[in-house]
């Protein structure tokens, strides 16, 4: 990598702040599974020579092998988007016990609003339950200092440290001020099984240092520089944290702040004192009422989730409609929108992407589909309508073993579980092992597009590259399945709808798990340079059908005039699954005279 | 004072460039700046929009219903969508394209027959831009959104020319820098 000549201040995202923080506090080793929206911290952790950043298969073992790092010495960082923790949930909450050698923090990115996840859980809590300090940046400048104060905490209170960010922190940018890199004072690999090994018999002493720790923070949490009253009028006191402090400062620019950046343990002396400075006290938070609790706990009267709503991404909107007889500007005059339906555009599966035939079959067969979580989440969507439920990472394979089951012989022969490669290596094999052992009988789909598509294309250990780009090993799909005991595996192009149609139905005569690999890399994949087999329509074969519509691509359209089928020829990338699904055969697919 | 600008558009249009430009741009001209949009799901051909504010200090960074100066719209139907975040008498910057949503072109839904005239209901300046065909004209149609961001940055009188020019010479890769500066001159020339 070539010396970077930093300017002083640059335009940086909240995640990319994370990683220059991570950086700047000399951390050697970084792990991650993708998830928006953490995804981009471990990205740019990879672009710093200094750092050893890899992916990792799922987030447990992302964790294991940051903490793994720390007790090596070396200071360590793993991220997660917020159900990702709920993965590595399980050595997070025991590394609370152990503490650190080299500092480890975990970044946890939460999505207020759900832009691209499946709940709202505010991970606060779990920092909380896990006994674990926090810290809450409120713009990017915050999250890269906070990133750097944390490691400096964890060593100081041996102790894991959580760095909790939202979509609004991660995915906004703000203006930066960089410093250089500090190398961390050098570290051996200790053996004191005490402290690392967490048999009974020891855990029981390490949970009362980690009380005693708890205690001497909520200390540190007092004074600290995070946690600072700004003056104003003291007429209105509020008390808040992240993002909702920087839509607060907007719409209430007038009011006495409690800024809280360091909110567990919770600062209850600082918290006490505020409130006798202030007449009304507020408790402005998105999501959960994680610090009003603590304020109610305390026997203090405050406003906030009375007014403030729990659902749903905040903002300065929302804020002032929640409070208005405290905002001191009368609301902005807004304009009046014609009266008109605006069509939704909701995202869809793009043009050549290779899940889309297999919904298509999926549904023309009217099979019973658990899903679960990648771009083809998008197949529950119209028109394809072709995934029954949706709930974790790995969830289909195992939830389709159940569903078989509860219904035994009435779904057998309809039951499909779907997933993508990546999914599949994050939490599906152990799925897989257990539909063998138990003897299920449903199919499994694993839709092998060659990246973690969704996220923005990472490399996953079955795509034969490192975070760095690297080559690695690349994991034998097949083979896997075989292990586990499957013994009808079969990989089918899914651009081949025949091939794929006759695959799909024997393999659901099956009287035994089996399971299906469509091997197709998705097309936006960098350097994927498929063969052209121009696809055109002769439109006076139309006969408005309409089965082309049904594989939900952006480059079919109906013209309005005829209603017949256009191809709209800026989009179309002439993958063919059209062509294979027009009956009068008005789409055609030129294969060099094969048809 | 604040400046906030509102860009939006379809995943895939390059929204994201634009956006990043201008907040570049906006930092070196010694502004205080934030942005704002969500990445994930919505990029997979789904509505997005970005939000630009700068100023001498800027806290949130979203932008408040009825606090855009001006909306750049890459497309036709996003500038109808996101033009409630419009101060009255703000300024409407559109692209000339018509990218139509699975739902009109599946026919189950309407794409609305004449934008224009429906956002000229609105008490704000819109002005369409053929900013396709002129990145078409420049040869590569991808370019198209740093010829918006060329229309956008000559309504901005905060932000020189040079640091302009410089913004796109940092942030460009050297073998698309020379298109680039043509697909921005061309939409800071067009009237």
């Amino acid at each position: 990598m070539e010396a970077r000549e930093m300017p002083q201040k640059a335009v940086l995202s909240g995640n990319a702040a994370i990683a220059r923080g991570a950086w700047e506090a000399g951390v050697r080793f970084a792990a991650a599974y993708p998830g928006t929206p953490s995804t981009e911290i471990l990205e740019y952790c990879g672009t710093y020579a200094e750092i050893d950043a890899q992916w990792a298969v799922n987030e447990k073992t992302a964790l294991e092998t940051a903490l793994g790092a720390c007790y090596g010495g070396a200071r360590s960082l793993c991220a997660q988007k917020h159900v990702g923790l709920n993965v590595a949930a399980d050595p997070f909450f025991t590394a609370a016990y152990t503490g650190v050698n080299g500092g480890f923090v975990i970044v946890t990115a939460d999505d207020p609003g759900m832009h691209s996840s499946q709940n709202e859980q505010d991970n606060r809590f779990y920092a909380r339950m896990a006994k674990t300090p926090l810290f809450e940046p409120s713009s990017s400048q915050e999250a890269k200092d906070m990133t750097a104060a944390a490691f400096l905490l964890s060593e100081q209170y041996d102790a894991p440290v959580m760095l909790r960010t939202t979509t609004r922190i991660s995915h906004s940018e703000g203006i930066v001020t960089l410093g250089p890199r500090q190398e961390a004072p050098a570290r051996e690999l200790e053996r004191n099984m005490a402290k690392y090994c967490v048999l009974p018999a020891n855990a029981r002493k390490l949970h009362v240092k980690v009380e005693e720790r708890m205690k001497a923070l909520e200390e540190w949490g007092c004074s600290c520089p995070w946690n600072r009253v700004e003056k104003g009028d003291p007429a209105l006191g509020i008390i808040t944290s992240g993002i909702s402090y920087a839509h607060a400062r907007e719409v209430f620019p007038h009011a006495t702040f409690l800024k809280l950046g360091f909110t567990n343990p919770f600062p209850a002396r600082l918290v006490r004192d505020f409130a006798r400075t202030v007449k009304t006290l507020v408790v402005i938070e998105e999501n959960d009422p994680f610090l009003e609790e603590k304020v109610r706990a305390l026997g203090i009267a405050c406003l906030g989730k009375d007014r403030i709503p729990v659902c749903g991404e905040l903002n300065p909107d929302i804020l002032a409609a929640s409070l208005p007889e405290f905002t001191k500007t009368t609301p902005p005059a807004t304009v009046t929108m014609p009266a008109v339906e605006i069509p939704v555009r909701p995202p869809v599966l793009c043009p050549g992407c290779p899940h889309r035939g297999v919904f298509f079959l999926l549904r023309k067969l009217d099979l019973h589909v658990t899903g679960d979580i990648g771009c083809y989440s998008l197949g529950a969507l119209a028109p394809h309508n072709a995934m029954h439920s949706i709930i974790c990472m790995g969830a289909s394979i195992t939830n389709a073993l159940g569903i078989g089951k509860a219904m035994g012989d009435k779904v057998h022969g309809k039951l499909v579980a779907v997933l993508g490669e990546s999914t599949f290596m994050h939490s599906g094999i152990t799925g897989l092992i257990d539909t063998v052992y138990n003897q299920g009988r449903h199919l499994t789909i694993v839709l092998d597009n060659s990246i973690t598509a969704m996220t923005g294309h990472q490399q996953n250990p079955a795509s034969g590259y490192t975070l760095k780009g690297k080559p690695a090993p690349v994991l034998d799909l097949v083979r896997i399945c075989e292990a586990a005991g499957v013994k009808r595996v079969r990989v089918v192009d899914p651009f081949d709808l025949k091939a794929l149609e006759t695959e799909l139905k024997e393999c659901l005569a099956a009287p035994e798990p089996t399971v299906i690999i469509t091997k197709r890399p998705c097309f936006l994949l960098k350097g994927y340079k498929p063969e052209k087999h121009v696809v055109s329509i002769d439109r006076a074969r139309c006969v408005k059908c309409g089965q082309c519509w049904k594989v939900g691509c952006p480059a079919i359209e109906r013209d309005p005039t005829d209603g017949k089928t256009v191809i709209n020829a800026t989009l179309c990338v002439h993958c063919g699954v059209c062509a294979s699904v027009c009956r009068p055969g008005a789409i055609t697919q030129d294969k060099g005279g094969k048809r | 004072m604040i400046t906030n600008i509102l860009l939006c558009g379809v995943g895939g249009q390059g929204t994201l460039l634009a956006s990043n430009l201008l907040a570049e741009c906006a930092m070196r001209e010694g502004f205080d700046v934030k942005k704002s949009e969500v990445h994930g799901m919505a990029q997979r051909g789904g509505s997005v929009v970005s939000h630009v504010r700068f100023g001498p200090a800027i806290h949130s960074p979203l932008i408040r219903k009825g606090e855009a100066d001006i909306l750049l719209s890459f497309e036709e139907l996003e500038a109808l969508r996101w033009s409630e975040l419009l101060k009255p008498k703000g300024l409407v910057l559109v692209n000339r394209q018509r990218i139509l949503p699975m739902s009109v072109s599946a026919g189950s839904s309407v794409y609305p027959a004449d934008v224009f005239a429906l956002l000229e209901k609105l008490p704000a300046q819109v002005q369409a831009v053929p900013a396709l065909d002129m990145a078409k004209e420049l040869g590569n149609p991808k370019c198209v959104n740093v010829v918006l961001l060329g229309v956008l940055a000559r309504r901005l009188p905060g932000i020189k020319r040079e640091t302009w020019d410089a913004g796109l010479r940092e942030r460009i890769p050297a073998k698309l820098l020379d298109l680039n500066l043509k697909a921005f001159e061309r939409g800071w020339n067009a009237q």
